[in-house]
């Protein structure tokens, strides 16, 4: 059964089936749940998220046809287990924006352009948005970060130096800070 | 609509059943392929998805119709046919072969109700005809067999 569905999921994708395909990969964290539409990575799940919901939120926002595809994503794994090596400081992966708009995206790419081993804080980050005043709202944006680790909302800090919030939860956030020795251990 | 994942989670298994009862083991694969195809290329404008296995069932019946007709036959390789594991515990293979050997509405039937679990009025949806026509049809089917494996 398992060759049938791995060639199931091959033929979808070449006949343009597959709309959102994903995987789950290990992680320092623990599994992460990986997906991506035909222009790119669309989610990362974090490994305190439920992954089923993520799924239905995919079906219901991007596309119902959504299929356990493991090799589609080998190029983000790939990506993903050499930046958590810290063999890798700069993601070369496609992505697509589809689950954010407005005011988010434009915080979404603002950090998205955050240099490896650099913060920002969340004033910056309304700021290159586009509306310094919007502090509260860019800070909701990273919170609601689609794409957490690639588009690495864990560089964007609290204006006072505190760490601010994050979705993995701050003791992820703290290490990915330290992996990118922007924190001392 | 759920994932589509989720279909393939729960139901491939019955899907490949039915399709080894249908049209034997080794044809089964593609037929599979073809009904998961099918499904996911009409899956976003499925207006009711409230039986989504009688629905996917359905599809697989057509496929292994497809299949008969393309081959201008009724197989059913019988040795083939008795390496199916439905349902646990394992059904014995003389079983399956004699299902395999029943005229096809009648395979079908039996097919439906006791691999897949369906219940008549399902199992008429699924071959075109009256609850009533299917009742008979898998009665016919069952009287059948018992004679067969008497």
């Amino acid at each position: 059964m398992k060759a049938s569905l791995q060639r199931l999921a091959e033929r979808a994708s070449e006949e343009g089936l597959l709309d959102v395909a994903y995987t789950t990969a290990d992680s320092p964290f623990g599994a992460l749940l990986l997906a991506r539409t035909p222009k790119g990575l669309v989610r990362v799940g974090l490994p305190n998220q439920d992954a089923d919901e993520l799924l239905v939120e995919l079906a219901e926002r991007v596309s119902p046809r959504v299929l356990e595809a493991p090799g589609q994503l080998d190029e983000a794994r790939r990506e993903l287990d050499l930046y958590f090596e810290g063999r890798l400081d700069r993601f070369d992966l496609p992505l697509d924006w589809s689950l954010s708009e407005g005011f988010r995206l434009r915080v979404l790419r603002a950090i998205s352009r955050i240099p490896y081993g650099q913060t920002r804080n969340y004033t910056q980050m309304a700021t290159s948005a586009g509306n310094e005043r919007a502090v509260r709202a860019a800070g909701t944006a990273c919170g609601r970060n689609p794409i957490p680790i690639v588009v690495p909302c864990h560089r964007v800090l609290r204006s006072g130096g505190g760490l601010g919030g994050y979705g993995g939860g701050l003791p992820m956030k703290r290490e990915l800070l330290q992996l990118e020795g922007v924190l001392g251990d | 609509m759920p994932p589509f994942q989720t279909l393939i989670d729960d139901h491939a298994g019955d899907v490949m059943a039915v399709l080894r009862a249908a049209v034997g083991r080794g044809d089964a694969e593609d037929c599979f392929q073809e009904t998961f195809l099918a499904a996911l290329r009409a899956y976003p404008s499925l207006a009711d998805g409230s039986n989504l296995r009688g629905w996917l069932i359905t599809i697989a019946h057509r496929k292994a119709i497809d299949h008969h007709r393309a081959r201008g036959r009724q197989p059913v390789p019988v040795a083939e046919v008795a390496e199916v594991a439905v349902t646990d515990p394992r059904p014995d293979d003389a079983l399956w072969a004699a299902v395999g050997a029943l005229p096809p509405k009648q395979r079908a039937a039996v097919t439906l109700r006791y691999a897949c679990d369906l219940p008549h009025s399902e199992i008429a949806d699924t071959l075109g005809c009256s609850t009533e026509a299917a009742r008979r049809s898998l009665h016919e089917g069952i009287k059948r067999l018992r004679k067969e494996l008497a």
